[in-house]
C-alpha cells in the first residue's frame, strides 16, 4: 500500500475529528445491519404462505338482519346459487379463513385423561373446504357427506345428534403429533374422539398468537351456519374474481333481502390487511436505513471538504514536490478507506451488541454473520462515493498553492 | 454580549451556507425522527382515565374445572362468566359495577330505506356512564331500573348522531339496531379513551363503540357479540343465545373503590366468593383472584405495541447519529476558524468570551434544527396516522411534546457544540497569528 503512514499521522493530528467520524460510521453501520436484518424478517414473515389457493379465493361474509328460521335450507340454497355464478368452481361456509383475523382455536389432547393439551390449533368448519380453499390432499381421504353435521345441532345439545368424529390435519400437525404418520390415529377435540382420515398440505391460522403453532390447522366436517362471522368461501376460475365477487354479493342480498353483506373481498385484500403493520414497520426501517446513509455521507462530505480545504498548502506543496493529480486523489480515497474501515470494525461490535438487546427484549434471532460483509461493503461504497467529490477537489488543487501564505 | 455573538455568529453561519444548511438538517432530521416516535409512544402509553385510574378495578376469577394451559401460568381467566359476572354485580359490594361485552350489528335510521351499516355497540349496564366518567351532550344515560326492565333504549355516540341526525338534539328519537327498535335516550360527546382499556379484546386502541345499549336488552335482541369466549368443560360447546348458562368467560366487569382501604376488602369478598362456588361444586381449581387497576391491567396486558418501543429506539439512534455528524462538522468547522479565534483572543477576549461565542453558533443551530425538527415531526406525525394501525389516527403533536421537541432540540446541539467549543478556545493566540 501507498502512503498509509502519512495519513495516519495527519489523521492523529485531527484526532477528535476523524474519532467522531469513524464512530459515526460505527453507529451507522450497527444501525442499518440491524434494521436491514429486522425489514428481512418482516418480509419472510409476510411471504408466509396461507396454503390456499391464494389467487383465486374470495370470501363475502353476510349478516343476517332480525331472525333467520329454517338456516339450513337458507344455507343450501346459498350455496347452490353461488355455485351456479359463472365462474365460481367451489363454493362453501366457512368459519374462518387463513389469515383472516378471527379464529377458533381450542386445545387438543392425544390422551384425554392429561389435563394439558398436546397442541392450541385452530379448527375450520365448511362444506369440502378443501376444494374450497384449494388445499393439498398429502394423505388419506377427503369427509363423505355422510360425516358431516350441521353447528347449530352439535351445540344444540340435543341427544340426537351425531357428532363427527373424523378430522382432516395439516402436515405440521401430523409431524408434530403423530411422528408423520397420523392416519387412523385418535385425537381428542372437547373432550370427544377424532379419527384422522386425511392429511393436508400446511394452513395458516387466522390469527397467530404464536408463530411457532402458525399451521396448527385442523378440518372437521362441519355444516356452518351464517352468524358468529361466517363467510362465504369461493374458488373461481382464473381471472374471474372480480365478476364473481360481484355477482355473488349481489346474489345473496336477492335472495334474501335482509341479509346484508357486511365485506366482500379478494384473498389478497385479506392478506394485505392482516399483515399491514408489519408492511408499515418494515417501510419505516427502509426509511430510516437511507436517511442515516444519507447524513452519514453528507457528514463525511462535509468533513472532506474541510480537510481539504484546510490542507490545500500541505496539497500544494505535495504537488509543487512532484506528487501528481491522482496521486492527491488517491491519498484522500485512502484516508476515507481507512477511516470507514476502523468505523467498520467498530461497528460490527456495536451490531452484535444491538442484535444481543434485540434477541432479548424482542425475540429475535441471532445476527447472520453474512450480515456484516455485506454492511461492510456497503459503508466501504458509500465512504468512497461520498469522498470522491471532496478529493477530486483536491487533486485540482494547483502546485503554485505551495507559495500562498495560508 | 449577546447581541454581539449572535451577530458574529450569525455571520460565521452566513459564510458557509451549504454546511451550516447540513448541520441544521442533520440536526431537524434526527429531531424529526425521535419527536415522531416520541410523540407516538406517549400516546398509547397514555392514561385512559387519569381521574380513576387507581380507582377503577377489574376482578378476574378462576372458574374453569381444569387449568387447558391458554392462560399465562397461574393466572385466571381474563374475562368472567354471565353467573359470577351477575352475581358479583348483584352483589354490589363496590362503589360502582358494571359489566359488559361488545358486539357489532347493522343499524338503520327507523323507517328508512337506505342500506343499513354496521355499527359497534356496547352492552353494558348503568353504572358504565357514571363509572367512566362518560360525557352526555343531549339526555341522560340509563337507569338500574331499566337494566332490570330490559328497556329498548340506547345511547349513542356522537359520531353516530352527526351521521343519522346531523348533530341535532336526538333524545326520543328511535334507530334500528338489528332489526330491533330502540328509543335514544341520551347522546354523548365525543369520547375516546386510549387505550381502549374496559375491553381490550379488539384493537387495544379501538375507537369508542357507537352504540350503548342495557345488556339485558342486547340479551332479548340477540345482540351479535363480538370479542373472545373461552369454555370448558362438559357443555363448552354451545350456542350464542344459551350463554347465560355456559361454563364460558366473554365478559368484563369493572368495579370502582373510592375508599383505598376497601380495596383489599373487594379482594377478600372474591376470594370468599370463589370459596363458596368451589364449596358449591361450580368451580374445581384452587381460589384463584385478581383485582388490578386501570394502569395495572394495561401493564398485564402489555397493551404498548413493541413496534412502538422499537420505534423510539431507532430514532434514538438515529438521532445520536446526527448529533455525532453535527458534532465533527462543527468541530470542523470551529477549528478552521482558528486564526480568526487567535486573534479575537490577542486582542483580549477571554477563553470564556470565545467559549461562550461558539456555543452562541451551536446554540442558534440547535434551534433552527429545532424549528425545522419540528416540521418534520408534524410531517411524520401525518405519515404515521396513514399507517393501518388503531393507535396511528391518535398521533397528534400536543404541547407538552412541543416544548419537549425545543427543550431536547437546544440541549442535545448546546451538548454537541460543547465539545468543539472547549476544543476550539484552547487555540493560543501565538502560534496561530504566527502561522497566519
Amino acid at each position: 500500500m501507498l502512503d498509509i503512514r502519512p495519513i495516519l499521522s495527519t489523521l492523529k493530528r485531527h484526532k477528535v475529528t476523524a474519532i467522531l467520524l469513524v464512530l459515526e460510521i460505527a453507529l451507522t453501520c450497527a444501525i442499518v445491519c440491524n434494521a436491514v436484518f429486522l425489514v428481512r424478517q418482516r418480509l419472510d414473515w409476510m411471504a408466509m404462505p396461507s396454503g390456499i389457493d391464494e389467487a383465486n379465493v374470495v370470501e363475502v361474509r353476510p349478516v343476517n338482519i332480525g331472525s333467520t328460521p329454517a338456516m339450513h335450507a337458507r344455507v343450501d340454497e346459498a350455496l347452490n346459487a353461488l355455485r351456479q355464478i359463472p365462474g365460481v368452481e367451489h363454493a362453501a361456509l366457512a368459519n374462518e379463513i387463513p389469515f383472516g383475523g378471527e379464529s377458533w382455536n381450542d386445545g387438543i389432547k392425544l390422551d384425554p385423561d392429561v389435563v394439558t393439551p398436546a397442541m392450541h390449533v385452530t379448527a375450520f368448519y365448511g362444506d369440502n373446504l378443501i376444494d374450497a380453499f384449494g388445499l393439498q390432499l398429502l394423505k388419506g381421504r377427503n369427509f363423505a357427506p355422510d360425516e358431516y353435521a350441521w353447528l347449530d345441532d352439535i351445540t344444540s345439545g340435543r341427544k340426537d345428534v351425531v357428532i363427527p368424529h373424523v378430522v382432516i390435519i395439516t402436515r405440521f400437525m401430523e409431524d408434530r403429533l403423530f411422528h408423520g404418520n397420523a392416519l387412523g390415529k385418535t385425537l381428542y377435540y372437547g373432550g370427544e374422539p377424532m379419527r384422522v382420515v386425511g392429511v393436508v398440505g400446511d394452513v395458516a391460522r387466522p390469527s397467530i398468537a404464536d408463530r411457532s403453532l402458525t399451521y396448527g390447522s385442523m378440518i372437521l366436517p362441519v355444516h356452518m351456519s351464517e352468524g358468529l362471522g361466517a363467510t362465504y368461501v369461493m374458488r373461481t376460475a382464473p381471472g374471474q374474481s372480480d365478476a364473481v365477487l360481484k355477482a355473488a354479493a349481489a346474489k345473496l342480498r336477492e335472495l334474501d333481502p335482509n341479509r346484508v353483506i357486511q365485506r366482500k373481498r379478494h384473498y389478497s385484500e385479506v392478506r394485505a390487511a392482516f399483515f399491514a403493520s408489519d408492511r408499515a414497520m418494515a417501510g419505516l426501517l427502509v426509511g430510516v436505513c437511507i436517511a442515516l446513509l444519507i447524513v452519514t455521507a453528507l457528514g463525511i462530505v462535509g468533513l472532506g471538504s474541510f480537510w481539504v480545504a484546510q490542507r490545500r498548502r500541505q496539497i500544494g506543496v505535495r504537488r509543487a514536490l512532484g506528487a501528481t493529480r491522482s496521486d492527491v486523489l488517491r491519498y484522500f480515497q485512502t484516508e476515507n478507506f481507512l477511516l470507514a474501515t476502523m468505523g467498520i470494525v467498530l461497528g460490527m461490535v456495536l451490531a452484535y451488541g444491538i442484535n444481543i438487546v434485540l434477541m432479548v427484549f424482542y425475540e429475535l434471532p441471532r445476527l447472520p454473520p453474512h450480515y456484516l460483509p455485506l454492511g461492510a461493503i456497503a459503508l466501504w461504497l458509500l465512504g468512497q462515493a461520498a469522498v470522491y467529490a471532496p478529493a477530486r477537489r483536491a487533486s485540482c488543487v494547483p502546485p503554485v498553492e505551495a507559495t500562498r501564505g495560508n | 454580549m449577546f447581541g454581539y455573538y449572535l451577530e458574529l455568529a450569525l455571520r460565521s453561519l452566513k459564510r458557509s451556507k451549504a454546511l451550516t444548511a447540513l448541520m441544521v438538517l442533520a440536526v431537524a432530521m434526527g429531531i424529526g425522527a425521535c419527536m415522531t416516535t416520541l410523540t407516538v409512544l406517549h400516546v398509547v402509553s397514555g392514561d385512559p382515565i387519569p381521574s380513576k385510574s387507581q380507582r377503577l378495578f377489574y376482578p378476574q376469577l378462576e372458574p374453569r374445572d381444569t387449568d387447558n394451559g391458554f392462560y399465562s401460568k397461574g393466572e385466571p381467566p381474563s374475562q368472567v362468566s354471565w353467573q359470577d359476572g351477575m352475581a358479583l354485580l348483584k352483589a354490589g359490594r363496590a362503589d360502582r359495577q358494571a359489566l359488559m361485552t361488545g358486539g357489532t350489528a347493522p343499524v338503520q335510521q327507523d323507517g328508512s330505506q337506505a342500506e343499513p351499516f354496521f355499527a359497534r355497540a356496547r352492552y353494558t349496564t348503568a353504572d358504565f356512564f357514571p363509572m367512566f366518567e362518560v360525557p352526555l351532550r343531549y339526555g341522560h344515560a340509563w337507569s338500574k331500573a331499566e337494566d332490570e326492565a330490559r328497556a329498548r333504549i340506547v345511547v349513542i355516540s356522537s359520531v353516530l348522531n352527526n351521521r343519522l341526525f346531523h348533530g341535532e338534539d336526538s333524545t326520543g328519537r328511535t334507530l334500528r339496531y338489528n332489526g330491533v327498535t330502540l328509543q335514544i335516550v341520551g347522546v354523548m360527546k365525543p369520547w375516546r379513551p386510549h387505550p381502549h382499556f374496559y375491553d381490550l379484546n379488539a384493537d387495544s386502541y379501538a375507537d369508542t363503540e357507537e352504540l350503548f345499549m342495557p345488556l339485558s336488552t342486547s340479551r332479548d335482541l340477540h345482540g351479535p357479540r363480538n370479542g373472545s369466549r373461552d369454555c370448558w368443560g362438559q357443555g363448552g360447546k354451545v350456542q350464542e343465545d344459551v350463554l347465560e348458562t355456559a361454563n364460558c368467560t366473554w365478559m368484563q366487569l369493572w368495579v370502582e373503590i373510592d375508599d383505598p382501604e376497601k380495596v383489599a376488602d373487594y379482594k377478600a369478598f372474591l376470594t370468599h366468593y370463589s370459596e363458596e362456588q368451589r364449596a358449591a361444586g361450580r368451580f374445581k381449581l384452587p381460589v384463584n383472584v385478581r383485582l388490578r387497576n386501570v394502569t395495572q391491567w394495561l401493564d398485564y396486558n402489555q397493551v404498548v405495541p413493541s413496534d412502538v418501543h422499537l420505534q423510539v429506539w431507532l430514532a434514538l439512534g438515529f438521532f445520536v447519529v446526527c448529533l455525532v455528524n453535527t458534532v465533527g462538522l462543527m468541530l470542523a468547522k470551529f477549528l478552521r476558524r482558528s486564526g480568526e479565534i487567535g486573534v479575537r483572543r490577542a486582542l483580549g477576549a477571554s477563553r470564556v468570551a470565545v467559549f461562550a461565542q461558539l456555543l452562541t453558533e451551536a446554540g442558534i443551530i440547535g434551534l433552527s434544527g429545532g424549528l425545522a425538527g419540528l416540521v418534520m415531526a408534524v410531517g411524520g406525525l401525518w405519515l404515521v396516522r396513514q399507517q393501518p394501525d388503531d393507535y396511528a389516527s391518535l398521533a397528534h403533536l400536543d404541547l407538552p411534546m412541543l416544548a419537549a421537541t425545543f427543550a431536547i432540540a437546544i440541549t442535545a446541539t448546546l451538548v454537541a457544540g460543547l465539545l468543539p467549543a472547549w476544543r476550539a478556545c484552547q487555540v493560543t493566540p501565538a502560534l496561530q497569528l504566527k502561522s497566519s
